[in-house]
């Protein structure tokens, strides 16, 4: 089902939280809100299911106006950052829940129930624990079984609040593709709040970039990466090294390879893996120094230390090159090395 | 080697830790002695004297002294006070932490303070204030009189004394338990269908549980056990509005020992259950 917000905004006492929201999330995709901390987006989802009143404007699922109904009859499936599972209840008893306080003209029979609970417990592969007390269970468990008390009502829009927030590493990862994989089983139209670049670009089919309140960018991870709307979204959805016109970086940037921006332009985002390094061997004028480098498991990250023209600034320069490629260069702390920079992204 | 060096280093240190935090045999031995012969002179001293003299007459003299209708009317009161107030301030309690964890709003700290007021002030103090009110000479007692009410010298006054002594006992014990909760979990059971009373009996209500009814148990002892507000406010009828405590008193005064300590001997034991039937939700709230 699709979701449209119109004009969606919210304050909190004098602290304003969401700004003028418009988003149009169509059917079937799985969408990652994605911001800072404190930049609202967690407000929006509590708003789209409900949870949360709206200042101001419309929130509309599957063209039915929804902004005043309660979250109880709204049809969406939430899913808690801490999972808030019932403690006093068993696996078993969470997933059913959903069932059993739907009204007695509709409420499934017991055997029904049982039935469909042990398939969502088998569909999140935890069925073997359904007597299990959530307390008795791991951060991951205990996260795949809220998704699935979620389920449990066919809700026609699915909520999750910073699903892997809460979870180490491992899980996390584990987790991220396994949701993926779900999301293409069930095919419901999905809606994650997270703070983590990575999770949002590896997750989602569509990444809405969120700060202070309001929209900087909506659009696939590949049009987020490539194409950062404005210098914030650049910033945030990846490593940038930053270059400003301003602070004498023009002479440096040109011999590097960069073409002078548009007019107006003057801040330069390169990403680590534009930026390409050749050993200096003349050593008449080497553009950088190397400083360090980190072992990033495939990758070399490497910090250069810029040689201005002027000999002013000694701010550093991160690359990334494969692991193969670095030890072609034969490279040592100490050495000066050239740099072409394949393409940055310009902005104000 | 190095697991033969290291056992007795490690030994060292638990030693170590433990003169650390433990005090000299006399201090320890002292301050267990003071804390006993306390609980002895203070608690259990009484406690037998109580039952001692109320048996001193024999066992039939007990219970002539509570078959005695003045001491059955005060037994009946009493429970009946505890029937009506218990449970009112329950639903009161869980109102008020209800109110004051799920909801912001303007005077929620005043409120707060003033759900402890009943403790900070000397129950004869709250007796008075209601005779004030409702008294002949009181704000409201002309009307009252008009209108053939009686509530000073009466049951509605004890039972509106006692309510106001009572209040803060279910809504203290629930308000800390329920801001650690928050409300998730209800959150959780409105967005799966329930609607919002449902949600209050299916997942509210397990959760605090033990809680409440620790509550409801310490509101029922005082209840049952409260002397000066109801004092001030009762008047004093025999078989009409003395409670057990009022009871305990007007007995005593009259020198008749064994029905003073008779009565004395069923709070005595009203209280013994309490303490068990506490114990037993202090445990059960752990394990929860």
């Amino acid at each position: 089902m699709s979701i449209s917000l119109f004009d969606i905004s919210k304050n909190f006492g004098a602290f304003s939280a969401l700004n003028h929201i418009n988003l149009e999330v169509p059917e079937g995709e799985l969408v990652a809100l994605l911001g800072p901390s404190g930049c609202g987006k967690t407000t929006l989802l509590r708003i789209i299911a409900g949870l949360e009143h709206t200042d101001k404007g419309r929130v509309v699922i599957n063209g039915q106006d929804k902004t005043d109904q309660n979250v109880s009859h709204r049809g969406i499936g939430f899913v808690f950052q801490h999972y808030a599972l019932f403690r006093h209840m068993t696996v078993f008893e969470n997933v059913a829940f959903g069932l059993r306080v739907k009204p007695r003209s509709i409420r499934p029979s017991n055997e029904l129930i049982n039935k469909k609970v042990h398939a969502l417990l088998e569909l999140v592969q935890l069925d073997w624990l359904h007597n299990r007390y959530p307390d008795q269970l791991s951060g991951g468990q205990r996260q795949r079984i809220a998704l699935a008390r979620a389920l449990a009502v066919e809700p026609s829009v699915l909520l999750l609040d910073e699903p892997f927030g809460a979870l180490d590493a491992s899980v996390r990862k584990d987790l991220r593709q396994w949701l993926r994989n779900l999301h293409h089983e069930l095919n419901v139209t999905s809606i994650f709040v997270t703070h983590d670049q990575e999770e949002a670009m590896e997750v989602a089919s569509q990444v809405v970039v969120l700060n202070h309140g309001r929209i900087e960018q909506q659009g696939t991870p590949s049009q987020i990466y490539d194409h950062p709307a404005n210098a914030f979204v650049s910033r945030f959805i990846g490593q940038t090294n930053v270059f400003d016109l301003d602070e004498h970086d023009a002479d440096w940037l040109q011999t590097a390879g960069l073409l002078t921006p548009k007019q107006g332009e003057k801040i330069a985002h390169v990403r680590p893996h534009d930026i390409i390094i050749e050993k200096s061997i003349d050593n008449a004028t080497p553009l950088a120094t190397l400083k360090d480098w980190q072992h990033l498991g495939a990758l070399i990250r490497i910090e250069l230390v810029k040689n201005n023209l002027n000999g002013l600034s000694d701010a550093s320069v991160f690359a990334e090159l494969p692991n193969d490629k670095f030890k072609e260069l034969d490279l040592a702390r100490g050495d000066k090395v050239n740099l072409k920079i394949r393409q940055a992204h310009w902005f104000h | 080697m190095t697991s033969i060096t290291i056992q007795p280093q490690h030994k060292d240190k638990i030693v170590a830790q433990q003169q650390a935090l433990q005090d000299p045999n006399w201090v320890r031995w002292g301050l267990i002695f003071i804390a006993l012969s306390f609980i002895t002179l203070f608690i259990c001293g009484p406690l037998f004297l109580v039952i001692y003299q109320a048996l001193s007459k024999g066992l039939t003299a007990y219970w002539t002294a509570l078959s005695e209708p003045d001491t059955l009317s005060a037994i009946k009161l009493s429970f009946f006070v505890a029937l009506v107030t218990v449970p009112l301030n329950t639903v009161f309690g869980v109102t008020a932490a209800w109110a004051i964890t799920r909801f912001d709003f303007k005077g929620k700290s005043l409120l707060t303070t003033l759900i402890d007021l009943p403790f900070s002030v000397s129950p004869v103090i709250s007796g008075l204030i209601f005779v004030l009110l409702f008294g002949a000479q009181g704000w409201f007692g002309e009307w009252l009189v008009e209108h053939d009410i009686k509530i000073i010298f009466a049951v509605p006054g004890i039972i509106l004394a006692t309510l106001f002594i009572t209040f803060p006992f279910v809504a203290r014990q629930l308000i800390p338990l329920m801001q650690e909760m928050g409300n998730q979990e209800e959150e959780a059971a409105l967005s799966l269908g329930a609607s919002g009373w449902k949600a209050f009996w299916a997942v509210t209500i397990p959760n605090i549980k033990w809680a409440l009814l620790y509550g409801v148990l310490l509101c029922n002892a005082r209840a049952m056990g409260e002397f000066g507000a109801v004092s001030v406010v009762s008047g004093h009828i025999r078989g009409m509005t003395n409670t057990l405590p009022l009871h305990v008193e007007v007995s005593y005064n009259d020198y008749d020992v064994v029905g003073a300590f008779a009565s004395a001997s069923i709070l005595a034991a009203l209280a013994i259950v309490t303490l068990i039937l506490k114990t037993v939700l202090e445990w059960k709230q752990a394990k929860r």
